[in-house]
């Protein structure tokens, strides 16, 4: 690898990461100002375990988060099962369509589009109502994650387990779902953390009483900056880089 | 097995469950969206007019449907806010696309290029930001770039500059957050695209004689033309309709779909209003949105 590689490297790391470095460095700052160091202090973080708020928040996304995540790592799996398993079928197009699209899609098509939709049901606004949304747009995550576990698995073990004798049901339950386990764990981690981290598709279909942490942080952060959104946000990044890293462990080529 | 495993009862039991979901809460509400896009606005709840009677008559469902009119749209046509919205959003989302061209292609190239040990790292080390708290990481921008922010700090002390720029709160706010934001989605499917690429191509290059940057000009740059192109692509597409980017960097006159949408829906109320400006917004990515979704096939179907 040539130095000016090396150099590019480097350099797209730091572009990516001192940002975040500096957020967390200057949460355990002593001073009330975000860019004037004051002394190390955890003073941000006590002050995070008091703000009931925050914590409240905290609960309805982690609640939310389990739930959505379970609902569109089944969904996505089924997905995934379908588009790469099933060869051609006629709902295939719009499948196929129905899984991508919501990842590009911008989130406030999705989230006023959902609320109109709960709105003319009569669904109200809450819990259900995030976990529905989260699950619809995670799914696709899921959906291509699981896929690309699928595609590079080995077919002749399955192909194996049927010719010994194995029922299709009995080679998928033995075969197929241990080989895709770790990915579907994987794709579970990232859709729990997709829908933790989601504040615009939230801020439309949640209701009074169902504030979910970034909703919280954002309002926060319209208030100006503060070192104890520091402290959370930190805390948020911490929780969501194990999480990936996690997945992406699962998911490496070994 | 191909093509035949998608036939039988116990196949369609395992798609229904995704089609059906995602039907009912992707499909159904950009119908309800086009519809209420047609409705009035209304002081009542729902904030709109008409209000389909699902068990109504056949005059009910007459009378319903001359209800409806293209007014929202011809405002959208005729105040000059919602068209400079608009092409202010092309401009913007089309000027980062290009700059995450510019800056992902060799950092991807990088990437490609790393020594076979280090690359999953690497690439994670990519990957985390992108699944990393959106929000948090263009909170993390604010102070940066404002006034009495660190780089202001930074550039003052090295004396590049005499007094503060004025950064936060202006298009450069935003170029700068977008690029930031979506640089993991440039460089993940551009990675893939280049280490897939034949290092024997390179080789039989620089065999003949041309220079590391000759080679890369000449062969790697033209045979990843079109992951360049799916990859700014794909991050064209959610930044047209961007929301947090512009409210928390550009300040209160950044015009953008995402954030007009936003602002008639949450501060004016009108949502019949908000959901011309949401099919406004869906017509300017339907067409990428199928390229990327044509891709994706082509995905599934590669073994």
């Amino acid at each position: 690898m040539s130095p000016f590689l090396r150099a590019v490297l480097a350099l797209g790391l730091a572009f990516l990461y001192a940002p975040i470095l500096v957020l967390a460095v200057y949460s355990f700052n002593a001073s009330n100002l975000v860019t004037v160091w004051g002394g190390f202090s955890t003073r941000w973080y006590a002050a995070l375990l008091a703000d009931g708020p925050l914590l409240a928040a905290a609960w309805v996304s982690l609640r939310v988060a389990l739930m959505a995540g379970a609902i569109s790592t089944l969904l996505g799996t089924l997905a995934a099962l379908a588009l790469a398993r099933h060869g051609r079928f006629r709902s295939r197009r719009l499948l196929t369509g129905l899984v991508f699209a919501p990842m590009v899609m911008p989130e406030v098509i999705i989230g006023l589009s959902l609320l109109l939709l709960f709105v003319g049901v009569g669904l109200d606004r809450g819990i259900v109502t995030l976990v529905i949304a989260h699950a619809t747009f995670c799914t696709g995550f899921v959906a291509v994650v699981v896929g690309a576990r699928l595609r590079g698995l080995d077919r002749t073990l399955e192909e194996a387990a049927a010719d010994l004798g194995a029922t299709p049901r009995r080679v998928f339950a033995t075969v197929t779902l241990p080989l895709l386990a770790p990915a579907v764990l994987a794709g579970f981690l990232l859709a729990f953390t997709l829908s933790l981290d989601d504040l615009v598709i939230a801020s439309f279909v949640s209701g009074p009483g169902a504030t979910t942490l970034p909703m919280r942080l954002y309002s926060q952060i319209r208030l100006g900056v503060n070192p104890e959104i520091n402290a959370a946000s930190t805390l948020l990044v911490l929780a969501v880089t194990l999480a990936v890293l996690a997945a992406s462990r699962l998911t490496a080529r070994r | 097995m191909s093509g035949r495993g998608g036939q039988g009862w116990r196949a369609r039991l395992v798609r229904l469950p995704p089609l059906l979901w995602l039907s009912a809460f992707f499909l159904v509400p950009f119908a309800i969206t086009l519809k209420i896009s047609l409705s009035d606005a209304a002081t009542a709840m729902p904030p709109y007019l008409p209000v389909l009677d699902w068990h109504g008559s056949l005059e009910g469902w007459s009378s319903f449907l001359e209800a409806l009119d293209f007014e929202n749209y011809a405002v959208l046509w005729f105040d000059s806010l919602y068209r400079e919205a608009a092409l202010s959003s092309l401009a913007y989302a089309g000027t980062a696309s290009a700059v995450l061209a510019l800056l992902g292609t060799p950092l991807a190239y990088a990437l490609a290029r790393a020594p076979a040990r280090a690359q999953a790292l690497l690439v994670a080390l990519v990957v985390v930001p992108f699944w990393t708290s959106f929000l948090v990481r263009v909170y993390a921008w604010i102070a940066i770039l404002k006034p009495e922010g660190l780089l202001n700090a930074a550039l003052l002390r090295l004396g590049v500059v005499g007094q503060p720029l004025e950064i936060l709160n202006t298009p450069a706010a935003v170029l700068i957050g977008l690029v930031y934001a979506y640089l993991p989605f440039m460089v993940l499917p551009l990675y893939a695209v280049m280490s897939r690429l034949d290092p024997a191509l390179r080789e039989a290059a620089a065999d003949l004689g041309a220079g590391p940057v000759r080679v890369f000009l000449t062969v790697t740059l033209p045979l990843a033309a079109p992951g360049i192109a799916a990859g700014a692509l794909l991050c064209f597409i959610p930044m047209v309709g961007e929301f947090v980017i512009p409210d928390l960097l550009g300040g209160s006159d950044t015009l953008m779909l995402g954030r007009v949408l936003w602002s008639e829906f949450f501060s004016n109320r009108d949502w019949p209003l908000a959901s011309a400006v949401a099919v406004l917004l869906l017509l300017i990515v339907i067409g990428p949105v199928v390229l990327f979704r044509d891709a994706g096939e082509r995905g599934e179907g590669e073994r």
